[in-house]
């Protein structure tokens, strides 16, 4: 059955493509709740978690084991960074404004990236081995597991940390209502900063085990930020599951628009659903609309 | 200031007046002009285009110059946008009244500064490797970068040696993608070669598969990519991981180092066509290109620490061309240019050249040889019949 094996092999595509857009699309949700901004500059967190891990294991010579955790913490830091220098010091700017810092932000991140490391595109290693391993008539790669696992422990985390953690709650509160949330006692502004150290933290992630798989270069953050960008519009934007959901639709209608009409409309078929969500459906496909109380 | 030394300081300043002077009044430099996108994102041609173009200048100065006179480069940046290649050419033609003009790098500069130089009378010999800029011929406009049919050429005259007839194309959308398409589907026929895959992908894409996953339940029995990196060597990985066994074309877009580090072990047996650079030393010995190809990529390694690259040797050959053009002919643009369309049998960088009054381009599909990766570095195909 050769058109049951294509089809496999669309969906084993689509879903891993999708799993990277979601955990990308995270990180825009959490920014989004806390602060009420889109943080633009996510994709070079991405980006950044890809290019620290090769320099640590190219030139610091560290292993892989060390040389991610160390990734994920430089990246921590520059997003800490962004966070004190462009999005603290306004006060009351509008979000509008911020967003706007924020794709500064990205395009600046992205100049000092191209002159720290070069315009070349780097491969990374797989993490275990590139052997390919076959189920039900597509194959996947062993990276393409830890794609799997790391997305599932993340949402699963996330989704731990959200609903019972104290800090996790706090958050939630913020996004709801900040003035409220500080008129009980909660410091808005360090659920800020929390939120840019999870969500960069969580991009590096995602830039790290993708590495190996679609390999890195200064520029890659551009477009891997706008597809997880939908991959949050798609989800309404949550923290959760309907940003996950998102995301493989996303990986998974790219992967069969490629395969079964043509590759060339690829790209095109994530705006065209990303702009139908914004027209139609601006609160996401897996939420009620919300009804503003007065 | 001490007045004894002022005698002393007169005797010196006299001097070097007399002796600067007769020397700008005895060899007035030869000024061509060089338009290169160093910076932008073409600066990947631009760049090591420059730095062979003025490395090539100082050597042939250091040697005496031509006829006793030296030449110099008025080198200007482009930036890959062709509003300012059209500013710089006449720049160069109207200011420095430049002889001669080597570049631009990309086709889109090129043809920007094709209706200036025509008008001007200056010979232009350009480093893009579009077959529109010498097809149809334009009096005063050569070119040094191979065509993209001859590559096409080369990879099909191999499949029908190899009696391959069905093909699968995957290019990439982008103005290098797009022009191999064309060039690999005006060429099926004359090779008797069915297409029966074209498929693209995006620049910036990061999985082949689907695309590849058509091809693997189609009749294909060869694949041929064109593109630039990165997006060969992610075709390369996916056609591995599909554990597609068919064999893998790429074009010399990825004849670089580069593409074997980026696609690792899935490099191993992919055939493409490149011009003689990268496989410099393991030419046979009666190749009438390996001396110019030895020296250049040594001194290129000698003066920038890495090796020299095709898009400098394009610079090298425009240089070199002009050089012989200006002994033979002298230093008026017009002789320059009759002298240049005479060139033949001039071994180059990127091939033998032979110009004519139909043929400003000057090249066969023998510019390229045809290679294979194995064990990570290249080795050349042997074609009994072909070589």
């Amino acid at each position: 059955m050769p058109i049951f094996d294509q089809l496999t092999q669309y969906l084993f595509s689509g879903f891993a493509t999708g799993a990277i857009y979601a955990l990308i699309g995270l990180g825009f949700a959490i920014i989004y709740n806390a602060t009420g901004i889109i943080n633009f500059a996510q994709g070079e967190f991405v980006m950044l978690g890809g290019m620290f891990t090769l320099s640590l294991l190219g030139v610091a010579g560290l292993p892989l084991a060390m040389a991610i955790p160390g990734a994920i913490l430089l990246t921590t830091v520059v997003g800490v960074v962004f966070e004190r220098l462009a999005i603290r010091p306004l006060k009351s700017a509008t979000p509008l404004s911020l967003v706007i810092i924020t794709i500064g932000g990205s395009i600046l991140i992205r100049g000092i990236a191209m002159l720290g490391w070069d315009k070349n595109t780097h491969a990374l290693p797989g993490f275990s081995g590139d052997v390919p391993i076959v189920v039900f008539g597509a194959s996947l790669l062993p990276q393409h597991l830890w794609i799997f696992a790391v997305t599932f422990v993340v949402i699963g985390g996330s989704k731990l940390f959200f609903n019972y953690t104290i800090s996790g709650k706090a958050m939630r509160a913020c996004s709801y209502n900040s003035r409220a949330a500080s008129l009980i006692g909660i410091d808005v502004r360090r659920m800020v900063l929390f939120s840019f150290i999870i969500s960069s933290a969580m991009g590096s992630l995602a830039g790290i085990i993708i590495a190996p798989l679609t390999m890195t270069a200064y520029d890659v953050g551009i477009m891997l930020g706008l597809k997880g960008f939908c991959a949050a519009i798609i989800g309404g934007m949550s923290s959760g599951f309907g940003t996950v959901l998102g995301g493989l639709l996303l990986g998974i209608l790219e992967s069969l628009g490629a395969g079964l009409i043509s590759s060339g409309y690829k790209d095109a078929i994530a705006f065209v659903i990303l702009l139908l969500i914004l027209f139609i459906r601006p609160q996401g496909l897996f939420k009620k609309a919300e009804t503003e109380r007065v | 200031m001490n007045l004894r030394s002022i005698p002393g300081m007169f005797v010196a300043v006299l001097a070097t007046i007399l002796i600067g002077g007769s020397v700008v009044f005895a060899a007035e430099p030869i000024k061509i002009g060089g338009l290169f996108a160093i910076t932008g994102p073409a600066s990947f041609l631009g760049e090591p285009e420059r730095n062979t173009a003025q490395m090539v200048v100082d050597e042939i100065n250091a040697a005496g110059g031509i006829k006793g006179r030296k030449l110099q480069l008025i080198a200007y940046d482009t930036q890959g946008d062709s509003t300012k290649a059209k500013q710089l050419v006449n720049k160069l033609i109207k200011n420095d009244k430049v002889v001669a003009i080597i570049g631009p790098s990309t086709t889109g500069d090129t043809m920007a500064v094709i209706e200036d130089v025509q008008r001007a009378g200056i010979p232009l010999v350009s480093c893009a490797a579009g077959s529109k800029i010498t097809e149809p011929v334009k009096k005063w406009v050569f070119k040094t970068a191979q065509n993209d049919s001859l590559a096409v050429e080369k990879i099909f005259d191999y499949l029908n040696k190899k009696k391959i007839t069905k093909v699968a194309i995957l290019t990439v959308s982008d103005g290098f993608g797009s022009s191999g398409r064309e060039q690999l589907k005006a060429n099926a026929a004359k090779f008797g070669i069915q297409i029966v895959v074209d498929d693209t992908y995006n620049p910036k894409d990061t999985d082949m598969t689907p695309q590849l996953t058509k091809v693997r339940s189609s009749q294909a029995q060869a694949i041929v990519c064109w593109g630039t990196n990165p997006g060969p060597a992610v075709v390369a990985r996916n056609v591995k991981q599909l554990g597609i066994k068919l064999p893998l074309f790429m074009s010399h877009g990825v004849s670089s180092k580069k593409f074997i580090e980026l696609a690792g072990d899935a490099a191993e047996g992919i055939i493409l066509p490149s011009g003689r650079v990268i496989v410099s030393d393991v030419l046979p010995h009666h190749d009438k290109q390996k001396k110019s190809l030895i020296a250049f990529v040594k001194d290129y390694q000698k003066h920038f620490k890495v090796e020299g690259d095709h898009f400098g040797g394009h610079a090298w050959d425009a240089v070199m061309l002009l050089k012989g053009a200006i002994e033979r002919g002298g230093d008026k643009p017009a002789a320059i240019r009759d002298a240049l369309e005479k060139t033949t049998n001039f071994p180059g960088i990127g091939g033998v050249f032979n110009f004519s009054t139909t043929d400003h381009a000057g090249l066969t599909k023998d510019a390229f040889v045809l290679v294979e990766i194995k064990k990570r570095d290249w080795s050349l195909v042997r074609q009994p019949g072909i070589e």
